[in-house]
């Protein structure tokens, strides 16, 4: 049987509102929907165990860090960071999300209906069956996938006016792959990135994604799914080698 | 890491400053209760024609009878008392902050285009310079800043102010880092027209400072922002750059970026960093500055700090983070992320 608990986040600090969360998991809740949240921080950080939670409001930042299994479902714009170094799960955004979007993720799946802001991606990692996916059906802003270690970044671009994301793309990254529909001038690449039109091969790992994009916000997949990519990957595993180090 | 809010109603209506308060306090997680402060634009109607002066005193003998002097020296006290303030339980009281209502005498500064500010800005710098134990932190028409050591709701409470109705409202958070927490350190910091709220860190503050004392500012509050207020007043008031020239002086384009610019702007912005090299600020940083006209918000170049804004009917919002918006207004018409460098600017109607 599913159990179902309701928060009431009006007017609550984000410790007794994770207390209750953790303990209605620990209690074997299953749902949970936190209605009112308002700039709460930290919501679901280092959770564990099969649950779903619907946030409905604006929570605040770090949505989900440390989280390890849950879904998260939010229903409004999030802050910075949401899923920091997250570990497995997924957390769903209706809106947009702030800078530092996916912060050193680790594993499990972030996807943002609108937006995200600067340096999403930053330093994504990834080891063994753990692999990241970051999901943006609109835009990101610059420095998108900085220092990317490992893990997958999909920009689909879905506004009809389309705006790439800004400059110093993959600045600095040494593992992992950003996808984004389109071209991308070279101009915008960062330092330690290059890019190619991704092959049908390529697109083959990102078009499971884009089907669950599609099918989470209702939208059309078959133009995106017949698109052109274009990929950006390390242009070597030690960009900076010849920077701080001499051998 | 600081939380700022601020809000222009352009059609000048007045809002209480119960609501910037709750909003505030929404970003107390950006504090550590060492500083906080609200400045209000429109709060002193009656004396709308003097420099409202606010003045943190150590004490009411010394350094009051310096400031009683060298103001009537300069021109007319109209009226003066000690700002009320009710004691909370959480703020302790280490200055007495006092106002006068002045207006300069503008036959002591001739040949000057400005009189009035310029004795005003002289009267500040030399106050806080030479007469110890006497700190002027607030000095423009019709603007009142309040600021303390303590958390956004202690210090909103210690000077009431809900009783106070302005069109422009700045609110500031403080988490000192590099400079220890004290009342002249707090946010907003204030320079006749201008107040300036910042999260971040002012890297270049050396060389910024060494380029506005060279005018005759002088940084007294051991912290970096007191620089972007005097800085606003050199660009903004006596070179009369418009805001968005001012922001591109502060956080100008990447060489890069110029050089892909169409000719006619590629000259303006190369003449522009060239001239205001020295005032060109490095850093992380998310900045909101208001004048009796508006409100201007801008980040650094590269975006290391958050700035979200928002617009509902005649208001519109800038801050750390939309959550605090939502606690002013709910209903927004309008939510975005602004471009790092890139100013959002809020005027009144004329």
């Amino acid at each position: 049987m599913r159990k179902e608990i309701v928060i009431d986040a009006d007017g609550l600090h984000y410790t007794p509102l994770n207390k209750k969360i953790r303990s209605a998991v620990q209690d074997g809740v299953s749902q949970i929907r936190i209605d009112n949240v308002l700039g709460q921080r930290f919501i679901a950080d280092g959770l564990k165990g099969e649950v779903t939670i619907t946030v409905n409001g604006i929570p605040g930042g770090d949505l989900g860090m440390f989280m390890s299994g849950p879904t998260v479902e939010v229903f409004g714009n999030c802050d910075h960071a949401p899923g920091n170094t997250m570990d497995a799960g997924e957390i769903i955004i209706h809106g947009s999300s702030g800078d530092a979007t996916a912060h050193s993720m680790r594993g499990g799946m972030v996807m943002v209906r609108d937006d995200i802001g600067y340096r999403g991606g930053i330093h994504m990692k990834e080891y063994g069956e753990h692999r990241p996916v970051l999901v943006v059906g609109g835009n990101a802003r610059a420095f998108l996938g900085e220092y990317m270690a490992g893990g997958l970044v999909i920009i689909l671009g879905l506004q009809e006016k389309r705006v790439l994301p800004d400059r110093g793309i993959g600045s600095g990254i040494h593992g992992g792959e950003i996808f984004i529909r389109g071209d991308v001038p070279e101009r915008l690449l960062g330092v330690g990135a290059k890019k190619a039109e991704a092959t049908e091969e390529d697109k083959a790992r990102i078009i499971p994604f884009i089907r669950q994009y599609a099918e989470r916000f209702s939208v059309d997949p078959s133009r995106l799914i017949e698109d052109g990519y274009t990929r950006i990957t390390p242009a070597s595993g030690r960009p900076f080698a010849n920077k701080y180090t001499w051998e | 890491m600081c939380g700022i809010i601020s809000v222009i109603d352009r059609s000048r209506s007045g809002m209480d400053g119960s609501s910037i308060k709750k909003a505030l306090s929404l970003m107390d997680e950006r504090g550590s209760g060492e500083g906080a402060g609200y400045a209000a634009y429109g709060v002193y109607p009656d004396y709308a024609e003097y420099y409202a002066l606010h003045i943190f005193y150590d004490n009411l003998v010394e350094p009051k009878v310096a400031v009683d002097e060298i103001l009537r020296k300069w021109g007319h006290i109209e009226d003066q008392e000690e700002i009320p303030t009710v004691e909370q339980p959480d703020l302790r009281r280490t200055h007495i902050p006092w106002r006068y209502f002045f207006k300069p005498d503008i036959s002591l500064m001739p040949g000057s285009r400005t009189p009035d500010e310029d004795i005003v800005m002289k009267l500040v710098m030399q106050i806080n310079t030479t007469i110890p134990g006497a700190i002027v932190f607030s000095s423009g028409k019709n603007i009142g800043v309040f600021k303390a050591s303590g958390w956004p709701e202690a210090v909103a409470d210690f000077y009431q102010i809900e009783k106070y109705e302005g069109y422009i409202w700045l609110a500031h958070n403080r988490y000192p880092t590099n400079t220890s927490g004290w009342w002249g350190g707090a946010h907003p910091f204030n320079l006749l027209d201008w107040s300036v709220v910042h999260n971040g860190e002012i890297t270049s503050y050396g060389t910024n400072r060494r380029y506005i004392e060279s005018y005759g500012y002088r940084c007294t509050m051991y912290t970096d922002t007191e620089v972007v207020a005097y800085l606003c007043d050199l660009l903004g008031r006596k070179h009369g750059l418009p805001e968005d020239l001012m922001v591109r002086a502060f956080a100008p384009p990447f060489w890069d970026e110029i050089d892909q610019m169409p000719d006619e702007q590629q000259r303006l912005n190369q003449a522009i960093r060239l001239t205001y090299g020295s005032a060109l600020m490095n850093g992380p940083f998310a900045i909101v500055v208001a004048t009796a006209e508006g409100i201007v918000g801008f980040t650094d170049r590269i975006k290391l700090r958050p700035l979200i804004a928002a617009e509902s009917g005649d208001r519109l919002y800038i801050s750390s983070e939309e959550a605090a918006i939502r606690r002013m207004e709910p209903a927004l018409d309008r939510v975005w992320m602004p471009k790092a460098g890139e100013p959002v600017i809020g005027r009144v109607r004329i």
